[in-house]
């Protein structure tokens, strides 16, 4: 799945259509010149264009402590910091009298380089934390020696997360570590290159090391994977449901079973952490969800499923579908299938939807899907494992909303009430990540860390509303997002508006507005006013002022506040 | 594997790496002649004539060839 370092460098030389600008630093204490070009490369492949400052290499600190430096200078939205084992195992040798203290002291190290940089700058810092060195000076024992460098190595990679990542919202980690765990020292590291260049990557790692930083940098610009699609037989069990029959499909703990379970478990883990999973099979609708139903070694479950397809229809056509349910972008879909063919199929008319090559032994698919690391996230907060059952509602719903003749009477039916308040430590974290992952329903797009939500808390400038939405069906948690902001005496910009596009035609952007003009009117203001700036995603609201009643000025939309008379709804304030 | 078979198959390396069809090798060549043959590209070279070649080079081999011919004659004594 990974291009060639070469290829990603042959990228750069294509004629590059227009793609969203990001600007990165990037500082690193080895040279970092083949990192700089397989970064741009791979964002080219993820629809962004990297514009890079590189810093000459060993000057990470002289760059971050000068407020004049160029790097400050340069303004980057992303700073990558790079700091090699090499360099940090020859600082362990020098630090003679200290070594038992190394880890921390290189913490409080870090901790200062991040601290600058956020005083000055609003930057996402990348930290790459450090891939094993090894030195073998005490063999085994350096486990039981406190100051060996094994020992400091370990406990240096340990505070990073536990010390910096746990506590700061803009400190994330390129966990190469981990690339080393999967793919090997050796493969990761070349000694010769080394010796002559001065550069800690090899040449294969480079496209791997390249993928983990941009796909951080994509998730916290809001593109990542929210839906996994799996075929069943051969897939999800061993051996062919339809043929086979519950009794002999492959599942358990015995023999190949055992690999499907695993992958099941895995699956599960991800839906845990807000996977959308959704079933396309062919087979019989009834014998494809027996398994589920009676198998006792079935991990998965009909309630871990959202959208369940099983019939004898062509794969993209059915993806198709499954997208229209669930109402998110194709480009945020992986779909695994064992079927060449099934796997052709959706690649060809569905592009933009993710296909592994899953390897054709089943006991490789989990090593595999490990490599290709294709659910990086930006952010983790309790409501994500209540993903799926909000879009089983969702289709429970639709079907219920056949059988009313008029939209009133089933919107009355549904007995709505929504929680209305300013944000607060605790919508803290999902307000952030609506901020990320909203694209289609948000009307200018404008992402915010947990730290940017603070901030906005303690604004005398802002006013801030998060609404929850509960009927009869359930809860559906967190679902729009708004931010007021002063403009001046008399004026209220929207400055974000977004919502979730499960709750689309139920009233609550009419109810929404309603709470907006009853802010406006209570602090005195004689306007509100609305932007919607256009994306790729968000089309969807392009008339969405003028619908609810704004009048367009000089490319902004303005509503007066004393005229306005509130629009009738049938949802109540909690 | 003689001289001749090697340099070309070298020369579709350089192609390949150098993104450049348009390169020609003799056996004198050396990175002056090329222009996208710098030390960074250098290194690309070598890892992709070592995989090519079922090879690896010594540290000092990657800095000592004079010439593309001297590049052979060190794959052909590996």
């Amino acid at each position: 799945m990974y291009k060639t370092f070469s290829e990603l460098k042959k990228e750069l030389r294509k004629d590059i259509p227009q793609l969203k600008k990001i600007r990165v630093a990037l500082l690193g204490d080895t040279a970092t010149q083949f990192l700089n070009i397989a970064l741009k490369g791979t964002a080219c492949n993820e629809g962004f264009e990297f514009e890079i400052f590189e810093a000459d290499f060993g000057q990470i600190s002289r760059q971050i402590l000068d407020p004049s430096s160029e790097y400050y200078e340069f303004k980057a939205d992303y700073t990558i910091i790079f700091e090699s084992s090499h360099k940090l195992l020859s600082q362990y040798y020098k630090s003679y009298n200290t070594q038992v203290s190394f880890a921390e002291n290189k913490i409080s190290y870090i901790e200062d380089l991040y601290r600058n940089i956020q005083s000055r700058t609003k930057s996402r810092v990348i930290y790459c934390n450090f891939p094993v060195i090894n030195n073998q000076v005490f063999g085994n024992f350096s486990n039981k020696v406190e100051s060996s460098f094994v020992f400091q190595l370990n406990k240096l990679n340990y505070l990073l997360s536990a010390e910096i990542a746990i506590k700061n919202d803009n400190f994330f980690i390129a966990d190469l570590l981990s690339i080393q765990n999967k793919w090997g020292r050796d493969f990761m590291f070349s000694p010769s290159i080394y010796v002559n260049t001065e550069m800690v990557l090899s040449l294969d790692a480079l496209p791997i090391v390249a993928h983990h930083i941009t796909g951080i940098i994509s998730s916290l610009e809001g593109k990542f994977k929210k839906c996994l699609i799996l075929d069943l037989d051969n897939t999800t069990w061993g051996g062919i449901i339809g043929d086979d029959g519950l009794e002999k499909i492959q599942i358990g703990s015995l023999g190949i079973g055992k690999a499907f379970t695993e992958f099941q478990y895995w699956v599960k883990a991800l839906q845990k952490r807000g996977i959308i999973l959704a079933i396309c099979s062919k087979n019989d609708e009834d014998k494809a969800k027996e398994p589920f139903e009676k198998h006792p070694d079935m991990v998965l479950k009909l309630d871990d499923i959202a959208v369940f397809v099983a019939n004898w229809d062509n794969k993209a056509d059915n993806i198709r579908k499954i997208q229209s349910i669930l109402n998110i972008g194709f480009d945020s879909m992986v779909f695994l299938d064992d079927n060449p063919f099934e796997r052709n199929i959706v690649r060809e008319n569905l592009p933009e939807v993710c296909v592994p090559e899953l390897p054709e032994d089943p006991a490789e698919y989990l090593e595999y899907l490990y490599g290709l690391n294709l659910f990086e996230t930006a952010s983790f907060s309790e409501n994500d494992a209540e993903r799926t059952k909000q879009y089983q509602v969702e289709a429970q719903r639709a079907v219920d909303l056949d059988s009313f003749t008029n939209v009133e009477d089933f919107l009355k039916s549904m007995a709505m009430i929504s929680d209305v308040k300013p944000f607060d430590s605790f919508s803290k974290p999902r307000v952030s990540q609506l901020t990320q992952r909203s694209n289609q329903f948000n009307l200018r797009t404008v992402r915010y860390s947990e730290q940017d939500i603070e901030s906005l808390m303690n604004s005398e400038k802002h006013y801030t509303f998060s609404f929850t939405l509960e009927d009869k069906y359930g809860d559906n948690g967190l679902i729009c997002v708004i931010v007021l902001e002063k403009e001046n005496q008399e004026t209220l910009f929207i400055n974000t508006w977004l919502m979730s596009c499960r709750v689309l035609k139920r009233g609550m952007e009419d109810f929404t507005l309603n709470t907006i003009v009853e802010t406006a009117r209570k602090n005195g203001y004689k306007y509100v006013v609305g932007e919607y700036l256009s994306t790729a995603k968000n089309q969807m609201v392009k008339d969405h002022y003028e619908r609810l009643g704004f009048t367009e000025q000089d490319e902004k939309w303005i509503l007066d506040v004393d005229h306005y008379e509130s629009k009738q709804v049938y949802i109540n304030n909690k | 594997m003689n001289k001749d078979e090697i340099l070309a198959k070298l020369t579709g390396i350089f192609h390949d790496e150098l993104d450049n069809d348009g390169i020609v090798l003799s056996f004198e060549t050396t990175a002056e002649d090329v222009e996208e043959w710098d030390s960074l590209s250098h290194i690309q070279l070598i890892v992709a004539v070592e995989k090519a070649f079922g090879v690896r080079f010594t540290s000092s081999e990657i800095q000592s060839w004079n010439n593309v011919g001297e590049m052979i004659d060190c794959i052909l004594a590996k």
